[in-house]
C-alpha cells in the first residue's frame, strides 16, 4: 500500500533526495537546484505546484513542458535524467505539503517553494491551458510511426526490432524529426513505468500491445512463411496505434520516460517484462490478489457518477467483446472466400483451355481473369476488415480494462482512507485509555499517534477528491477520443468498403463485352 | 431461341439452363410441387394438340423415383442409342437444410430474438431456394424430352405425362440398385473403349476430336462446378456473418448516450441491408454460374454415354468382320455371319450420324447457354455492387454529416 503512495520517481540521482523529502526541510533544496525556471513566468512555475496540489504528488512529471527560454538552463540537468533504473515505484510524499489545495495558476506566488516534490530536472512547466489547448488539436503535434521490422540475432535470442519514427513541433523534443530502434519488450517496459506511475491516481494509461509466444516463437525460429510476416505486421501496426494512443494524453505526453524511450538511441533493456520474470509473476499474484481485494471491498458510492460510468463501461465491454467476436468470424470467412475464388479462377481458366469453342473459350479464360483478380480484392478488404475494424474493437477491449482498473484504483483509495479513520479513532481510543491510567509518556506517543494519523486521514481525503477528480477528467477525455477513434475507423473502414465495390464494378464492366461477344 | 413459357409466368431457374427450340405443339412444365417430409411430389401439367393424347391439357403427380424410371427407360432402349439423353435430374436433397433448421431450433441462448429470426429466415429461405431448384431440374429434363424431335415421340414419355396412376416404379429399388451397379461395370469397360486403351481404331476424325475433347471437358466443368459450389457457400457464410455484427451494433447504438448512437445504429442497418445484397450475390452466383456448370457436367456426362455407345457399336462391328472373315476362311456360316455384319455395319453409321448431329446441337445449346449465362452473371454482379456502392454512400455521407 505504501507504494502506491508514492510519486513518479524523477531521476536517477534524485531518489535518495526523496526520502529526505519526509522532512520537509530539504524538500527545497533539490528543487531549487533543479528547478531554477520558476523565476521567469509565474504562470508556468505555479504549474508544479499546481500539480502537487492537484495531483497529491502523482504524475508531476506531467503537465510540465520546457519553454524554448529555458531549454539550455536545463540542458546539463537532462543529462542526469538518464533512466537506467528497472521498475520504479512511484514515491508519494507522505507529508502534508503546505500549499496542498488546488490553486489556480495566478494564486502562486513562491513557485520554489510550493514546487517542492516537483524536482525532476526533465519536468518542464507550462500552463494547464496550454495543455488543454494541445490535447484539444490547436497545437498538438506529433506524429507517431512504426515501421521497418527487422529480425536481429538468431534462434531462441533472437528479436525483431522496430523503428519508431516521431515527426514533432513540439518545443521539448530536441529535434523535430528523429528516430530510434525499439524492440517489443521496450515497448512493455515503457508501459509498465507509465502505469506504475499514473494508473494509480486516476489516469487513464493505454495498455501495451498483448505478448504472444507462440507468434514470437515462430519469428525466431525463421520461418518465413506468411503466418509470420502476418504476425510481425500485425504487432507492428498494434505497436503504431499503442504509441499514438500514448502520446495523445496530455500527461503521458510529458512524462520524461516516453520522451526517453521516443528520443535516445539507447535504452536499458526492460527484463522485467518477461512473462516467467520474478517480476512478471510478481505482477500475476498481484493481479490475482487485487480481484480478490475487488471484491471484497463495499464502497459506500457517494457519487452516482462512478456508479453510473462503471456500468456504462461494462456494457460497453460486453457489447464490444460480442462485436469483436463476429467481426473475427466475418474476416475468416472473407479469407476463404479469397482462397475458394481463387481456386475457381484456376479451374475456370483449365475449363477454357478445354473448350473448343473459340469464343467461349476466350469469354471463360476472361472470367478466370475477373475471378482471380477478385480474389485478390477479397484478401485486401479481408486486411482492411482485420486491422480496421477488428484491432480496433479489441484496442477498445483492453483500453476498457485499464478504465476499470482505474476506477478499482479509486476504490482502492478510499479503502485507504477508510483504514486511515478507523486507525485514527484505535490511537484517540488509546490517548483516552492512557490519560486514564496517566502515563504521561505514553499519552504523548498516542498524541503524537494522533497527529501522525490525523495527517493521514487527510491526505487520504485529499487523495481519493483528486483521483475522483482526476478520473472524472480521464473519461471525459477518453470519451471525446473514443467517440473520434470510432468515427474516423467506421468512416474509413467502409470507405474501403466502397473501394473494393467500386473495384467489382470496373471488372465486371469489363467482362460484359466478352461474354456478349460469344457468337 | 425462344424459351417457350408461358406469358406472365415468372423466369424459372430452368429456362435458363437450356434454350429449347422446340414448337408448341407439345408444352410441359411443372405447375407445383409439395415437400411432404421426405417426398417432393410435381405437379406435372401438359399442353398440347397432339392427336395421340386424349385432352388438351392435363396433369398428373409425379415423384422423383418415377422421373428416373423413365431416364432409364430412354437410356435402355436401342432406339436412342445414337442421341444424347438429357440427363436425370438429381434426387431432391434437403437434408443440410433441414438439419440446420434443426439445430437453430435446438437454441443458441447467447443470440439475440431479432437475430434468431433473422437466421431463420436465411435458413427458410434457403429451404425454399433448394426446392425451386430441385423443381426446376425436374423441369427442364421433362422439356428437353417434349422439345426433341425423336425422343417426344417416346410411348413411355406419354405415359408419364398422361397416366394418372403411379406408375408403380417405387419396387424396383432392389432391382435398380442392381442395374445400376451393372451398368457401373459397363462404363468402366466403356472407359477403356474410350480412353483407346482396347486398341479400338477411331475412324472418324470428328469423333476423335470430340472424344478427346470430351474427356478433358467433363473433368474440368466438375472441377469448376466444385469449386463455384464452394465460392457460393463462403459467400453465403460472408453474408450469414453480418447478422450478428448488426445486432451487436444495434445494442452498442441503443446503450451508447454520446455521437456514437446515431452511429452505431446507422451502421447496424447498413450491414442489415448489405447482408442482403451479399446474400444476392451469393444466389446469384449459384443459379447462373454453379447450376450451370452442374447442368453441363451432367450433360457432357451424357454426351461421353453417347459416345460410349457409339465406340460399342464400332467394337460390336469390329468383331463381326472379324467373326465374318473366320467364318468365310472356315467356309461356315458364311450367310448369319454376314448379314450380323451388315446389321453392325447399319447400326454404327446409324448411330455415328445421329451422334454427330447430337454433338454438334450439344455444343450450340453449350454455348448459347453458357453466354446467357454469363451475361446475365455479370450483369447481376454489376446491379447487386452498384447497389452496395450506393449504400455504402449513403451511409458514409450520412455519418460524414454528423457533429
Amino acid at each position: 500500500m505504501a507504494a502506491e503512495r508514492e510519486p513518479p520517481p524523477l531521476g536517477d540521482g534524485k531518489p535518495t533526495d526523496f526520502e529526505e523529502l519526509e522532512d520537509g526541510e530539504d524538500l527545497f533544496t533539490s528543487t531549487v537546484s533543479t528547478l531554477e525556471s520558476s523565476p521567469s513566468s509565474p504562470e508556468p512555475a505555479s504549474l508544479p505546484a499546481e500539480d502537487i496540489s492537484a495531483n497529491s504528488n502523482g504524475p508531476k512529471p506531467a503537465e510540465v513542458v520546457l519553454d524554448d527560454d529555458r531549454e539550455d538552463l536545463f540542458a546539463e540537468a537532462t543529462e542526469e535524467v538518464s533512466l537506467d533504473s528497472p521498475e520504479r515505484e512511484p514515491i508519494l510524499s507522505s507529508e502534508p505539503s503546505p500549499a496542498i489545495t488546488p490553486v489556480t495558476p495566478t494564486a502562486l506566488i513562491a513557485p520554489r517553494i510550493e514546487s517542492k516534490s516537483m524536482s525532476a530536472p526533465v519536468i518542464f512547466d507550462r500552463s494547464r491551458e496550454e495543455i488543454e489547448e494541445e490535447a484539444n488539436g490547436d497545437i498538438f503535434d506529433i506524429e507517431i510511426g512504426v515501421s521497418d521490422p527487422e529480425k536481429v540475432g538468431d534462434g531462441m535470442n533472437a528479436y525483431m526490432a522496430y523503428r519508431v519514427t516521431t515527426k514533432t513541433s513540439l518545443s521539448m523534443f530536441s529535434k523535430s524529426e528523429f528516430s530510434v530502434k525499439r524492440r517489443f519488450s521496450d515497448f512493455l517496459g515503457l508501459h509498465s513505468k507509465l502505469a506504475s506511475k499514473y494508473l494509480h491516481v486516476g489516469y487513464i494509461v493505454p495498455p501495451a500491445p498483448e505478448k504472444s509466444i507462440v507468434g514470437m516463437t515462430k519469428v525466431k525460429v525463421g520461418k518465413e512463411d506468411s503466418s509470420s510476416t502476418e504476425f510481425v505486421e500485425k504487432r507492428r501496426a498494434a505497436l503504431e496505434r499503442y504509441l499514438q494512443r500514448t502520446v495523445k494524453h496530455p500527461i503521458l505526453l510529458q512524462d520524461p520516460d516516453l520522451r526517453q524511450f521516443l528520443e535516445s538511441s539507447e535504452l536499458p533493456r526492460a527484463v522485467n517484462t518477461q512473462a516467467l520474470s520474478g517480476a512478471g509473476i510478481l505482477r500475476m499474484v498481484n493481479k490475482a490478489a487485487d480481484a480478490v481485494n475487488k471484491m471484497t471491498i463495499k464502497m459506500n458510492e457517494s457519487d452516482a457518477w462512478f456508479e453510473e460510468k462503471q456500468q456504462q463501461f461494462e456494457n460497453l465491454d460486453q457489447q464490444l467483446r460480442k462485436l469483436h467476436a463476429s467481426v473475427e468470424a466475418l474476416v475468416c470467412h472473407r479469407k476463404e472466400l479469397s482462397a475458394n475464388t481463387a481456386a475457381f479462377a484456376k479451374s475456370a481458366a483449365m475449363l477454357g483451355n478445354s473448350e473448343d469453342h473459340t469464343a467461349l473459350s476466350r469469354a471463360l479464360s476472361q472470367l478466370a481473369e475477373v475471378e482471380e483478380k477478385i480474389d485478390q480484392l477479397h484478401q485486401e478488404q479481408a486486411f482492411a476488415d482485420f486491422y480496421m475494424f477488428s484491432e480496433l474493437l479489441s484496442d477498445y477491449i483492453r483500453l476498457i480494462a485499464a478504465v476499470k482498473g482505474v476506477f478499482d484504483h479509486r476504490m482502492k483509495c478510499w479503502q485507504k482512507w477508510e483504514d486511515a479513520q478507523i486507525t485514527l479513532l484505535k490511537k484517540r481510543e488509546t490517548e483516552a485509555k492512557m490519560t486514564v491510567a496517566n502515563k504521561p509518556d505514553k499519552i504523548q506517543q498516542a498524541k503524537n499517534e494522533i497527529r501522525e494519523w490525523e495527517a493521514k486521514v487527510q491526505q487520504g481525503e485529499r487523495d481519493f477528491e483528486q483521483i475522483s477528480k482526476t478520473i472524472r477528467k480521464e473519461v471525459g477525455r477518453f470519451e471525446k477520443e473514443r467517440v473520434k477513434d470510432f468515427k474516423t475507423v467506421i468512416i474509413k473502414y467502409l470507405e474501403s468498403l466502397v473501394q473494393t465495390q467500386q473495384q467489382l464494378i470496373k471488372y465486371w464492366e469489363a467482362f460484359l463485352p466478352e461474354a456478349k461477344a460469344i457468337a | 431461341m425462344e424459351e417457350h413459357q408461358e406469358a406472365g409466368k415468372e423466369i424459372k431457374p430452368s429456362s435458363t439452363l437450356v434454350d429449347l427450340q422446340g414448337d408448341s405443339s407439345l408444352q410441359v412444365e411443372i405447375s407445383d410441387a409439395v415437400s411432404e417430409r421426405d417426398k417432393v411430389k410435381f405437379t406435372v401439367q401438359t399442353k398440347s394438340c397432339l392427336p395421340h393424347f386424349a385432352q388438351t391439357e392435363f396433369s398428373v403427380v409425379r415423384q422423383h423415383e418415377e422421373f428416373i424410371w423413365l431416364h432409364d427407360a430412354y437410356v435402355e432402349n436401342e432406339e436412342y442409342a445414337g442421341l444424347i439423353i438429357p440427363p436425370a435430374p438429381p434426387r431432391p436433397d434437403f437434408e443440410a437444410s433441414r438439419e440446420k433448421l434443426q439445430k437453430l431450433g435446438e437454441g443458441d441462448s447467447s443470440i439475440t430474438r431479432e437475430e434468431f429470426a433473422k437466421m431463420k429466415q436465411e435458413l427458410e429461405a434457403e429451404y425454399l431456394a433448394i426446392f425451386k431448384k430441385t423443381v426446376a431440374m425436374h423441369e427442364v429434363f421433362l422439356q428437353r424430352l417434349a422439345a426433341h424431335p425423336t425422343l417426344r415421340r417416346d410411348h413411355n414419355f406419354f405415359v408419364f405425362l398422361e397416366y394418372g396412376q403411379d406408375l408403380s416404379v417405387r419396387g424396383k429399388n432392389r432391382k435398380e440398385l442392381l442395374g445400376g451397379f451393372l451398368r457401373n461395370i459397363v462404363k468402366s469397360a466403356d472407359e477403356a473403349l474410350i480412353t483407346g486403351m482396347s486398341g479400338l481404331k477411331e475412324v472418324d476424325d470428328f469423333f476423335e476430336h470430340e472424344r478427346t475433347f470430351l474427356l478433358e471437358y467433363h473433368t474440368r466443368i466438375r472441377d469448376a462446378c466444385l469449386r463455384a459450389d464452394r465460392v457460393m457457400c463462403s459467400h453465403k457464410c460472408l453474408a450469414d456473418d453480418y447478422i450478428p455484427i448488426s445486432a451487436a451494433l444495434s445494442s452498442l447504438g441503443t446503450q451508447e448516450v454520446n455521437q456514437l448512437k446515431t452511429s452505431f445504429l446507422k451502421l447496424a442497418e447498413l450491414f442489415e441491408r448489405l447482408r442482403k445484397l451479399e446474400g444476392r450475390v451469393a444466389s446469384d452466383e449459384d443459379l447462373k454460374l454453379s447450376d450451370m456448370l452442374r447442368y453441363y457436367m451432367r450433360d457432357s456426362q451424357a454426351a461421353k454415354d453417347l459416345l460410349y455407345r457409339r465406340l460399342r457399336a464400332l467394337a460390336d462391328y469390329e468383331n463381326a468382320n472379324k467373326a465374318l472373315d473366320r467364318a468365310r476362311t472356315r467356309n461356315r456360316e458364311v450367310q448369319p455371319a454376314e448379314s450380323h455384319q451388315q446389321l453392325c455395319c447399319q447400326r454404327f453409321e446409324r448411330l455415328s450420324d445421329s451422334a454427330k448431329q447430337e454433338l454438334m446441337d450439344f455444343k450450340s445449346r453449350r454455348v448459347s447457354s453458357f453466354r446467357k449465362n454469363l451475361i446475365e452473371l455479370a450483369e447481376l454482379e454489376l446491379k447487386h455492387a452498384k447497389a452496395s456502392t450506393l449504400l455504402l454512400r449513403n451511409t458514409l455521407v450520412a455519418l460524414k454529416g454528423e457533429p
